[in-house]
């Protein structure tokens, strides 16, 4: 029989009036993910020597044990130094990065993430050992009383890369969080909205405002030190999938932006939110090629089996001409570059000769040596992307027989990996770093990842002008800001937080998209069409199609022009104005539209960022038709912008980029 | 791939409600049985999959560009996981992974490492000693290039 729509009901937990609690802490660290986990040990550690009275709480909008980024596993961490130099690591990160690096985060990061790496070792995670000609699995090598702590050989999927037995990884560094923080320390089901700014003083953290996502309740968090550390930003654009895949993102789904639209929002310097990654994987189910290209020495080959990168040596010659992909590395984006060469010019489907790899990796090998080998290639996907082996199960994929389509994927902003946007923090407090590169406090003293708000930190993908950390450069970094929190709160002793908001204030503005949907729910039969409101999943569809076709996304192969940027950002203008009219239905909706503010603002910053810069530094991740070039006179630079809080208008500006690092 | 549950094995116990990292899981008090109230925005992380204590959580190739017929079912036990891997033309594929080296619950973080010391360097606790980069001249920065210094 039919219903009306709208006696059909929500699906989920109904919104209805909510509660408020307060709560004061000294420390808040919002995000459980690997930043957060290992900022929240070292803080502990810290304040267990010297400031045991301090209050430290991590809130996270689900459960600690599996969310963030490595919530479903890893098969490798991608960095760990071992016999590497710091120097080297500097370099690898410069050329990857097209030359516009902090070198002094980077060199920062590169000297603490193996301490971190041991730890996740001596926490339980087994890691993969090479013994002579054997590979043991980290089970196996523990027994054998080897490690990587002990200096024994790790296996090597590339120079920087170490495989790991990974699908348990972040319950792991969950525990270890967990246990230093104790029961009261951690919130979990809690979606944070906006960052709290003072009362008193200027540019001063005041704290964070988030609601549950379990019962209507609002949390009121003051706080005289805040790590945002909520990931990176996940469906900004129209992703390849239409359906059900649209949750098959390569990133994880739930990141929204909410670390750079949160503290943009509360006036915080960005960096470089013009970088972008795009990374190219297994078709569909975007399934990670490292282990194949690396391990394997497989070739990515066009439709006539033609390997790109060979065929496109002179594209590569144009860059290097130009001083970039010097040395071993070729950028990733150049990588892209020459693949999307061969889809330019009809040369596609492009593949992954998963045959011809294995052909040459199972030469001279026994049976049980293949055996072990292909079981290698599996666990790849089932520690860290099961949706591709369940792709190439229901294809029926043979890899040793059949070659599996790779593609380069919709954008994603994130500042862990090949894609360095974040917030402009502080280096360390050290002689060598330049002045340009710290940021004096309120107190004239130097806090080692600070931002330019005063009391407000990031890490891990909060971080700009920085990546290649991944899962264990993330933790290192956590674990740096963790000590400077503990830091910061003694020399702030006398500081009392006060938000410039009242509690009702923050619940009407946080419940606000509830109150348009009850207030407008009788205008139509059926709460999806509903002329006075919009609702959050149309909301993202049409951020999602705007950025694609005017912002660079897969539909143009991502290219963009100032022109195109700016008709983009004019569409942007009138979302921005309709998101005061987002309704939510239930808990889980309005975590949703909360989620496409969060969006929407890092959209709008990379489009505003996009424009500025104009040249075109990281091809194969975006190309500006208008200028094609890299243009080093003028823009081999940071490009930082700062949101005014009181005015909400966002300046842009460069910043010079130092080399701290000589060349080999 | 979004999850689904099968109501003939699932108590509603709200496990898979509890650990999915995208809120999901839900439990239907009045059914006592739990659904994706989402599946496309499901990441196929399978969360809910493995921490179900009566296997009633699965997963369903996403319907606009797998075919039917293909599945991967993990078990979890005390340091491992077992997987298997049906093919769509009915063959399948058995592995059994290490996750763990140490029981569960029994981590201590830093306990038996250095002691933490000043906090006004750049040692975290566990370190000794920590390297910096050869003096870095004024001449090797240049003039910052565009942007200036200041």
């Amino acid at each position: 029989m039919p219903v009306l729509p709208n006696n059909r009901g929500s699906k989920s937990i109904a919104a209805a009036e909510p509660d408020i609690q307060e709560h004061d802490v000294d420390i808040l660290l919002l995000g459980g993910g690997m930043g957060n986990c290992g900022a929240a040990v070292e803080a502990a550690r810290w304040a267990a020597e010297h400031a045991p009275h301090l209050k430290i709480l991590l809130v996270d909008r689900a459960a600690v044990e599996r969310s963030g980024a490595v919530a479903q596993g890893l098969s490798a961490i991608n960095t760990y130094l071992g016999r590497n130099s710091v120097e080297d690591y500097v370099r690898m990160v410069r050329t990857d990065l097209m030359q516009v690096l902090r070198e002094d985060l980077v060199y920062d990061l590169g000297r603490h993430v193996d301490d971190s790496v041991h730890l996740f070792e001596d926490w339980g995670l087994p890691c993969k050992i090479r013994d002579g000609d054997r590979v043991l699995d980290g089970m196996q090598a523990k027994a054998l009383g080897k490690s990587l702590r002990n200096g024994d050989e790790p296996v090597r999927s590339g120079r920087w890369q170490i495989m790991i037995n990974g699908e348990s990884f972040k319950r792991i560094v969950a525990e270890a969080a967990n246990k230093a923080l104790g029961r009261a320390g951690i919130m979990e089901h809690i979606y944070i909205v906006k960052l709290l700014t003072d009362a008193r003083q200027d540019n001063r953290i005041a704290g964070a405002v988030g609601f549950s996502l379990r019962e209507n309740r609002i949390h009121i968090f003051r706080a005289g030190a805040v790590v945002a550390a909520c990931g990176g930003a996940v469906n900004l654009y129209r992703p390849r999938s239409s359906g059900e895949g649209m949750g098959r993102a390569w990133y994880p789904v739930w990141n929204a932006g909410t670390t750079y639209a949160v503290c943009a929002e509360a006036g915080a310097e960005m960096t470089m939110m013009e970088s972008r990654f795009v990374p190219v994987r297994f078709k569909d189910g975007y399934g990670p090629v490292g282990a194949w290209f690396l391990l394997f020495k497989a070739k990515g080959v066009n439709s006539a089996g033609e390997d790109y990168v060979v065929r496109n040596q002179d594209l590569l010659r144009h860059w290097r001409e130009r001083g970039y992909a010097g040395g071993r590395v070729v950028p990733s984006c150049l990588r892209n570059h020459l693949l999307l060469q061969e889809v330019r010019e009809g040369r596609g489907p492009v593949y992954m000769d998963t045959p011809g790899a294995l052909a040459g990796a199972f030469a001279g090998l026994d049976r049980e040596q293949r055996r072990r080998l292909e079981e290698e290639a599996w666990e790849d996907f089932l520690d860290m992307c099961v949706a591709q082996a369940g792709l190439w199960a229901a294809m029926n994929v043979k890899p040793e027989e059949q070659a599996s389509e790779i593609m380069p994927t919709e954008p994603y902003l994130l500042g862990s990996h090949s894609g360095c946007c974040g917030l402009w923090v502080s280096g360390p407090d050290e002689d060598w770093v330049p002045e340009e590169y710290k940021i004096r406090a309120d107190n004239g003293k130097v806090y080692n990842r600070m931002s330019t708000v005063n009391g407000l930190f990031t890490c891990a993908d909060g971080v700009g002008a920085s990546g290649h950390k991944f899962s264990s450069g993330s933790h290192a970094e956590g674990r740096i800001v963790g000590k400077q929190l503990v830091r910061w709160c003694l020399d702030h002793k006398d500081h009392k937080p006060m938000p410039r908001e009242t509690p009702e204030e923050l619940k009407s503005l946080i419940y606000r998209p509830w109150r348009t949907f009850v207030d407008n729910r009788h205008a139509s039969t059926d709460p999806a069409v509903n002329p006075r409101y919009i609702s959050p999943k149309n909301f993202m569809l049409r951020l999602n199609k705007c950025m694609d076709e005017y912002g660079g996304g897969v539909s143009t192969l991502y290219a963009c022009s100032g022109a195109s940027l700016r008709a983009g950002l004019k569409i942007l203008e009138m979302l921005e104005e309709d998101a005061e009219k987002l309704a939510a239905r239930d808990l889980h909706e309005l975590m949703r539209c909360w989620e496409n503010r969060h969006r929407l603002r890092t959209a709008y910053l990379h489009l505003r960022h996009l424009e500025f810069r104009r040249e075109t530094r990281y091809p194969g991740f975006c190309y500006r038709t208008d200028c094609p070039e890299p243009d080093d006179a003028e823009w081999k630079c940071f490009v930082n912008s700062r949101c005014d809080p009181a005015t909400g208008k966002t300046v842009l500006f460069r910043k010079p980029c130092l080399r701290l690092i000589a060349d080999e | 791939m979004p999850s689904y549950v099968d109501p003939s094995a699932c108590t509603g116990c709200k496990t898979c409600m509890d650990i999915c990292p995208n809120d999901l899981m839900l439990t239907d008090p009045d059914a006592g049985k739990a659904f994706n109230q989402e599946p496309e925005a499901c990441w196929e992380c399978y969360s809910c999959v493995k921490a179900c204590p009566h296997g009633a959580v699965a997963v369903r190739a996403y319907a606009d560009f797998a075919p039917l017929g293909g599945a991967c079912v993990p078990v979890m036990s005390a340091g491992f996981i077992a997987w298997t891997v049906r093919f769509r033309n009915g063959e399948s594929k058995h592995f059994r992974f290490p996750v763990r080296t140490t029981p569960e619950g029994s981590i201590k973080p830093l306990r038996g490492l250095p002691e933490p010391g000043n906090l006004d360097d750049s040692l975290l606790c566990t370190e000794c000693s920590l390297p910096v980069p050869a003096a870095v001249s004024d001449e090797a920065c240049g003039d910052g290039g565009p942007g200036g210094r200041r």
